[in-house]
């Protein structure tokens, strides 16, 4: 939580480009007619780990889209009777304070946190990319203007501008979404900037410009397309953080309000000593979940980041 | 809207420059001829002479560049006062441009059918994908592409150097332009298939009927290729007129001294006469002439006045030249031929 940014080396265009056209050729007539994208996702697979990772989210993806169907209770029938009953026939994981059943709960809030870590890495990517791309494309002030702007956005602690935009809007799924992209949208933009900056130069924009393309037009079939790569890794190790950021906040009570479940307003309850030393179901659950998924979300972005650059496997 | 009484591209003196840390480089001063439809028009001279930037000013796309001089007229329309979007409607569409390199102006991560049907596509929007790749398919067989339908499938780094240009080529006449633009459309390749993509040039000219704007260093493929010819100097048009005539009877020094730097079959390589010094300073052009401190016809009055392009010689052709003692020249046989 300490830093929502995923860090990132300048991408390297032209790299990539040689990379396409170098592996290509060394792999044979049979192969050569393989698309960038489809080298990616090979290499990408040969990654035990990210393809793990890959199967591991996938298989909380249906978790949570099946909730009502694997869940034998509602996760938000308050029972007064049954305070914090530890796991059991009916209710698997226990009951939480409000004698909800937490299982239910978990699945209840994955759909939340899968929810917001994707809308949030949605926003800030796809507004990272069209400021980036406009910031590089136009240059002059335009690109001082807007990257100026970044610089401020990233100098301030996001946490504190979270917490500060939740607590004057009032804390809601939308807000939660709306304040992770509002501090995480920089790293999408400098790194399209950069690709930008370096595909402007390239010959084959000139001559996009000779045969009558619109900068809307450059944009969209030369730029995004080579940045696309990675952005799609910044995406994902920006969904991990947005996760990680709606727990931090809904435990803080600024996230998602109960009786509505999210991992983090789960843990909620896990505030006292006492519950964190005798009733584990509480508590141990979500924390698991959130772990779990945001390093196999991570597992994944670093997977797709050596698949979509491989020079840059080894780095960190 | 065509303007019948006009040619199809009147450029008229026409002056770029680029503002740099040394001073304003006057990159073109004043270049000025036309383009009639269907016509092959050769450009040569040395190299900084101002033919790239003679072309791309014809687009309006010269980087970092200022238009500080003339008009470009296309159709009997100034292209220096059309709106943005007319202009781009113009450029793919009706002047296409062939460039040296195919290998970098192809972008090398997109299929060389889909850049095609880009190109298509970017200028009709209704058009289907379909039809546009129908369309692309039948342009790479037009350039004499094998296997047309797979070629559409690969990347720029599957194809040879000729297969690139040629495919370059089908990109630039699928609009159906009315004015080609080629600079230097084959140095970049290898000697042997040079002679396959001059011929595929003609070949598409004849099939578009679009008038060429070939730029090249040599006069040969002028020779071989254009109706007219035209020679620049430091930024400017020295000489222009038909090729034979050009080349038969130059009236210019600086065109001599192209024609006798040619290697020829029936000279030695000994006879060869590169012209001696070496093009001025665009940052400082001598006054006059810029061509005085080479010629060696040069005297008094080229050092202060400035020759003006004037008609010469008597042919039905117009011959024109800037150069105040043309007709010395005529005393002088030329040996040269085609
Ligand atoms: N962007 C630029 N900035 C500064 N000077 C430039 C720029 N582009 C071209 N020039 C200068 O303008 C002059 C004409 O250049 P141009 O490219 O038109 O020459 P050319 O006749 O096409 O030469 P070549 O045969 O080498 O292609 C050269 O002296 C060149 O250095
Ligand atoms: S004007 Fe003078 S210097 Fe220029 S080409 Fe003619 S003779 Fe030579
Ligand atoms: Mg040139």
């Amino acid at each position: 939580m300490s830093d929502l940014r995923p860090s990132l080396d300048t991408p390297d265009v032209a790299a990539a480009e040689e990379v396409v056209a170098a592996e290509a050729t060394a792999t044979g007539v049979r192969t050569q007619r393989r698309s960038p994208a489809a080298m990616a996702v090979r290499r990408f697979k040969r990654n035990k780990v990210a393809v793990a990772g890959g199967v591991f989210l996938l298989i909380i993806l249906v978790l949570a889209l099946f909730a009502p169907l694997i869940a034998q209770q509602s996760p938000t029938a308050v029972d007064l009777g049954q305070i914090r009953r530890p796991p059991s026939g009916e209710h698997w994981l226990g009951t939480d304070a409000s004698g909800r059943d937490v299982f239910a709960r978990l699945l209840y809030a994955a759909r939340v946190s899968l929810l917001v870590g994707v809308f949030a890495a949605l926003v800030s990517v796809l507004l990272g990319t069209v400021i980036g791309a406009v910031a590089g494309l136009f240059g002059g002030w335009v690109d001082t203007l807007l990257m100026r702007t970044a610089d401020m956005v990233l100098s301030f602690p996001p946490i504190v501008v979270i917490i500060v935009l939740a607590g004057l809007l009032g804390p809601s799924i939308p807000i939660l979404i709306i304040a992770i992209a509002a501090t995480t949208w920089p790293t999408p933009a400098r790194l399209v900037r950069g690709v930008t900056l370096t595909v402007r130069e390239r010959e084959y924009l000139h001559a996009a410009r000779v045969a009558g393309a619109s900068r809307g037009w450059l944009l969209r079939k030369h730029i995004v397309p080579a940045a696309m790569g990675q952005i799609v890794v910044v995406g994902t190790l920006l969904v991990a953080q947005a996760i990680l950021a709606e727990a931090v906040l809904s435990f803080l009570g600024l996230g998602v309000q109960p009786p509505q479940a999210s991992w983090g307003n789960m843990l909620n309850d896990a505030q006292s000593l006492t519950v964190i030393q005798s009733m584990p179901w509480l508590w141990l659950p979500p924390g698991l979940a959130i772990a779990a998924t945001v390093l196999a979300v991570n597992f994944v972005g670093d997977g797709l980041r050596d698949a979509v650059d491989p020079r840059q496997s080894g780095r960190s | 809207m065509d303007d019948n009484t006009e040619p199809l591209l009147v450029i008229d003196d026409l002056a770029v420059e680029f503002r740099t840390d040394e001073g304003v480089v006057k990159a073109v001063d004043g270049a000025a001829f036309t383009i009639d439809r269907g016509e092959i028009v050769g450009v040569v001279g040395e190299s900084g002479s101002g033919k790239s930037v003679t072309a791309m000013s014809i687009l309006g796309l010269v980087k970092s560049g200022r238009r500080v001089r003339g008009a470009i007229r296309f159709r009997g329309r100034d292209l220096g006062t059309l709106p943005a979007k007319e202009l781009r409607s113009i450029r793919g569409a009706e002047i296409a441009m062939i460039f040296q390199d195919p290998m970098t102006a192809l972008n090398p991560v997109v299929t060389i059918g889909r850049q095609i049907v880009e190109a298509l596509r970017l200028h009709d929007k209704r058009l289907s994908k379909a039809a546009a790749r129908d369309r692309a398919i039948e342009l790479l067989a037009l350039v004499g592409m094998p296997d047309a339908a797979a070629r559409f499938k690969q990347f720029p780094h599957e194809f040879s150097g000729g297969m690139r240009q040629r495919a370059m080529i089908a990109m630039a006449i699928a609009n159906g332009p009315s004015l080609l633009i080629a600079d230097e459309p084959t140095t970049a390749l290898d000697v042997t298939i040079q002679a396959q993509v001059l011929d595929l040039l003609k070949v598409a000219q004849q099939e578009t009927q679009a008038a060429t704007l070939l730029i090249t260093h040599d006069l040969g493929v002028v020779a071989e290729l254009a109706d007219r010819v035209v020679v620049m100097y430091a930024g400017r048009v020295v000489e222009q007129g038909d090729v034979t005539t050009v080349f038969t009877a130059p009236r210019h020094p600086y065109t001599v001294g192209l024609l006798e730097s040619l290697p020829r079959l029936d000279r030695d390589v000994d006879e060869l006469h590169p012209i001696p010094g070496s093009p001025p300073s665009l940052l400082a052009p001598p006054p006059g002439c810029p061509f005085h401190p080479r010629c060696p016809l040069a005297r008094d009055r080229c050092r202060t006045e400035r020759p003006e392009l004037r008609v010469v010689g008597n042919g039905t052709a117009v011959h024109r030249t800037a150069c105040h003692f043309a007709e010395e020249l005529a005393a002088v046989p030329t040996e040269v031929t085609r």
